[in-house]
């Protein structure tokens, strides 16, 4: 046996070796975190939970006033957010492969992306609530949409120019209009990459703090009002758990539960959904 | 007759097509341009603030250490610093894992367990930042300062480069700590963007270096890497865009101190960490001022790292004789 | 089926939530749902309680959020909130500037808290300067003879005092950083008072518990935290001594003592740090946060629906208060707000 094959193939065990361990390591964090979070938030993991409000230290309550604001502003911020975050990563896939704007636009994204999300906050603070006079959850889900758009921005971007150019000129080939190129084909190719973008903004936003602090600030009571302040369960999870009261500890953790839970069954609906139209 | 009907149909779907693909590349753009707009408002909007902390400390902002609300004194060195040198570690760490990751989900494992796997490592993702904070902070940081800390100050403390990096009290909060941290949180970014991308890789290009008896190493060194190279680089900057921009589970391990300091094992700041520290009970308008500059300067920063990057990529592709 | 059909459920979701709001207009809708406040997290603990049980006992919902004293000032002063807390009073040019106008609502202690081994809660006692020195790193070590000499028979280390403080700006810090001052000319000519100080070293902790998170982790260490999160987490306290020369510890009683000897009958708009307060059973470092409002409101009903809130707070909720570790405020006190607020607040 030659001495290269040897080595080639010994490299290619560490790699592979490497690569289990990488995985190992990763799934190690996320099983100590989330073990921490149950284990703290075991105690208020209880049916009340989702039938109570945040109640004032000392007394019982649950979260269902932060579980109804959170998911209808990120719901929001996802529809909001989503086209936006599409076109223009589609814009720069298909039709700016060359052109000045493209590349700036690329560029300027990539800085928003890593914009702090309290910066993000403020600025819609200053446009949204400053002038309408007061908090609401519309703004806490404008705040969420920009966090939200580049970061589609991005992965639809990449996952439309990975598709080969093949299919575009095979579309074009057929008589389709760049629309349809893009919809019935360039789509189709992509979902994968562009539902993973929106499957991480998703996490991303569902766990974002700072920016809701200056624009849909929270709610100690029950409201479905967005014109008005809104609970949602980063904030309680950041006041509870900054405060000396155990029982409001609990609640904070087993939010948190709740929250990654929640997220990740959205994660497995979608890419459900996903899988069933790509069969089709 | 069946002709002309057909000729009239055609030209109706060519108008109808035609006008949809105006419609489709005003959306587009306008969208695209909307992202522009939104970027630059914030942009001004920091640079709006932040004048006055400008005008009062001209340059000498960015290289000041001092951080005196009361004598409003602010600079921003350390907080840059912490910023560069905890974004740094969370990369070192997360690229190599998250490339790892991807490799054993998309050629290693059973097919049975990529699914659950790929979800699991997203889940990374799902967890409240607030929450790698506060697990940071009661779990993780003692468990840093119990047994890793020591252990580093012992072995590494002495030695002659590294060692000052290596060095201080093991009090397990630090840039060590909050650089680690920040590499979990942004391996899901990497890892999940960087597997889809694998995956597209088409089979034939892959197959072929099978067949001419490449290893799987080799196939992904020689050519999925190649191939994705630009998209892996988008995953990494999406990684980079969380770590330079975190907020909440810095300020909770990173010790938020303004001291300068070599070693990995001694707290600093970040300035995502003051902004969210500071803002809210900033009392003076300079001292305000202050922390929208720092705003501004992480754009400045981002905008630095970036074009670095972009250059290094684009001298990449002239050796390898690609011109766009 | 397309890509866009997976938005179709969220959209609904998000429409739904849009149909919750009723499209009645906001300024009743806010009315009836209630009046918001901002501002100090000191006091979000009891106004939660408070607005819990005001809201039980039929009244509107009084929703507060804690972002911090100089958010809720900023929030109050841009209209965005009924009503501002802050644990550091506004002095009367700037309350006027405003138009605003100000009064404590309830009363707490900061209390330096240690981490020595072998030495349990109470049994470490501090003076002023020297916990000024302590911070300013004048003092470095646990057995200098500046901190045995006032602890005969405490078996105090050789070694380093870890220091903590607060890394984000807070009131807590005000009260502490001004307490430092009053009683150390060097601390006040140095890294001086406010919501946020240059320490000359030590480590930040995020809030409250943050601190406490440090203190109890780091050996040998030295915070500050409020009174609630002493008694909460059975840290180690140490007592004080006050301008009466006596060494007192943290409780409800030392600190209404200090509230009682504190001069508000001379302060304009209750602009009055109770910190060193003269009292003989006053606890140094006692503090008290102050709610802000509109002379001039422009919403009437909402200003209105807020005074009626603290009055009942002010007068019945006092078991409320104490059972959550603060302090009520003396009768005469109690008495000089209402009749302030009757004047100021049209």
């Amino acid at each position: 046996m030659s001495w290269t094959l040897l080595r080639r193939r010994a490299v290619d065990w560490v790699a592979l070796l490497f690569a289990g361990a990488a995985t190992l390591f990763g799934l190690f964090w996320l099983a100590w975190i989330l073990w921490t979070t149950l284990a703290e938030g075991s105690a208020a993991l209880k049916p009340s939970l989702f039938t109570q409000m945040t109640p004032p230290p000392g007394a019982d309550g649950g979260l269902l006033n932060a579980f109804y604001g959170s998911i209808v502003m990120v719901m929001l911020g996802i529809v909001i957010g989503t086209p936006i975050g599409i076109a223009a990563g589609t814009y720069l896939a298909e039709h700016g492969r060359h052109s000045k704007l493209a590349a700036i636009v690329r560029f300027v994204n990539d800085i928003l992306l890593s914009a702090p999300s309290i910066v993000i906050g403020l600025f819609i603070y200053v446009l949204v609530v400053r002038p309408s006079g007061h908090f609401s959850g519309i703004a806490g889900a404008l705040a969420l949409a920009m966090i939200l758009i580049p970061i589609v921005v991005r992965t639809t971007d990449e996952a439309l120019r990975l598709v080969p150019d093949q299919m575009r000129e095979a579309g074009f080939a057929l008589g389709l209009s760049r629309w349809r190129v893009t919809s019935r084909i360039l789509y189709k190719a992509a979902t994968a990459g562009i539902v993973t973008g929106i499957l991480l903004g998703l996490a991303r936003i569902s766990g974002e703090t700072a920016p809701l602090l200056f624009t849909a600030l929270g709610n100690q009571f029950w409201s479905a009002n967005l014109n008005a302040p809104l609970a949602n369960v980063p904030v309680v999870i950041w006041q509870y758990a900054m405060s000396p009261y155990d029982e409001w500890h609990a609640l904070a953790w087993a939010g948190a539960f709740v929250l990654t839970a929640f997220v990740l069954a959205l994660n497995l609906i979608v890419r459900l959904f996903a899988r069933k139209g790509s069969k089709k | 007759m069946r002709d002309e009907a057909a000729g009239v149909d055609n030209a109706a779907v060519a108008i109808r097509g035609a006008a949809a693909d105006r419609l489709y590349g005003l959306t587009t753009a306008g969208a695209a341009w909307l992202v522009l707009v939104l970027l630059g408002g914030t942009a001004f909007a920091m640079a709006w603030g932040g004048r006055q902390a400008f005008s009062t400390f001209g340059f000498g902002f960015i290289t000041s250490r001092d951080w005196n609300p009361v004598e409003l004194k602010f600079g921003a060195f350390v907080p840059i610093y912490g910023t560069l040198v905890t974004s740094a570690i969370a990369l070192l760490i997360a690229v190599p894992v998250s490339i790892g990751i991807a490799l054993f989900l998309t050629d290693i494992a059973p097919r049975w367990t990529r699914g659950p796997i790929a979800i699991a490592i997203e889940l990374l993702a799902a967890v409240p930042s607030i929450i790698y904070g506060m697990w940071g902070l009661f779990v993780f940081a003692p468990f840093m300062g119990a047994h890793v800390e020591p252990w580093l100050n012992d072995h590494l403390g002495t030695m002659p480069i590294v060692g000052p990096l290596f060095s201080g009290p093991p009090i397990g909060i630090g840039m060590l700590t909050a650089g680690i941290v920040l590499g979990i949180m942004i391996i899901p970014f990497i890892a999940s963007v960087a597997r889809d991308v694998f995956n597209a890789v088409p089979s034939a290009l892959k197959e072929a270096a099978v067949s001419l008896g490449s290893t799987r190493w080799e196939i992904l060194s020689r050519v999925t890497l190649p191939y994705t190279r630009s998209a892996i680089v988008g995953a990494i900057f999406l990684g980079l865009g969380r770590a330079l921009g975190e907020t909440m589970a810095v300020t909770f391990v990173l010790g938020n101190a303004h001291d300068l300091s070599a070693s990995l094992l001694m707290p600093s700041n970040s300035i995502a960490a003051v902004i969210a520290n500071e803002f809210t009970e900033a009392d003076t308008d300079l001292y305000r001022s202050s922390l929208i500059a720092l705003a501004f300067l992480l754009f400045i920063v981002t905008l630095i790292v970036l074009t670095v990057a972009k250059l290094m990529l684009l001298r990449m592709d002239r050796a390898f004789g690609r011109t766009h | 089926m397309n890509k866009y059909s997976i938005l179709f459920p969220f959209a609904a979701l998000a429409l739904a939530g849009c149909q919750g709001s009723g499209g009645g207009n906001q300024a009743t809708s806010q009315a009836s749902g209630g009046i918001t406040g901002a501002g100090s997290t000191f006091v979000y603990p009891v106004l939660s309680a408070w607005s819990a049980d005001y809201a039980k006992g039929g009244g509107p919902n009084v929703n507060y959020q804690s972002i911090g004293s100089g958010g809720g000032i900023a929030q109050i002063k841009a209209g965005t909130v009924d009503f501002g807390a802050s644990d550091k009073p506004l002095d009367p040019k700037e309350l006027a500037a405003a138009g605003l106008a100000q009064f404590p609502v309830v009363i707490g202690g900061v209390v330096p808290v240690v981490n020595i081994a072998g030495v349990d809660a109470g049994k470490l006692r501090l003076t002023g300067p020297v916990l000024a020195d302590i911070y300013a790193g004048k003092v470095r070590k646990w057995n200098d003879p500046a901190i045995v000499s006032i602890n005969p028979g405490v078996n105090l280390p050789a070694a380093d005092i870890a220091i903590v403080h607060r890394s984000d700006g807070s009131g807590t810090t005000f009260n502490f950083t001004h307490y430092l001052g009053q009683v150390s000319p060097s601390w006040k000519s140095g890294p001086g008072e406010g919501t946020s100080v240059s320490w000359p070293s030590g480590v930040g902790g995020k809030g409250n518990e943050g601190v406490a998170a440090y203190v109890r982790q780091l050996p040998n260490s030295i915070g500050y935290v409020e009174y609630a999160y002493v008694v909460q987490n059975h840290m180690h306290w140490t007592s004080l001594q006050n301008a009466a020369g006596k060494f007192v510890a943290p409780s409800a009683a030392s600190f209404q003592a200090a509230a009682a000897s504190a001069d508000w009958a001379h302060a304009q708009d209750f602009f009055l740090v109770m910190t060193n307060a003269p009292g003989a059973d006053a606890y140094p470092i006692t503090a008290t946060t102050f709610v802000l409002m509109h002379r001039q409101p422009k919403d009437k009903g909402r200003s209105d629906a807020a005074i009626a809130f603290f009055k009942w707070a002010l007068e019945k909720g006092q078991p409320q208060a104490q059972k959550l570790d603060y302090v009520p405020l003396p009768d005469t006190l109690v008495q000089q707000i209402e009749t302030y607020v009757g004047q100021n607040v049209k």
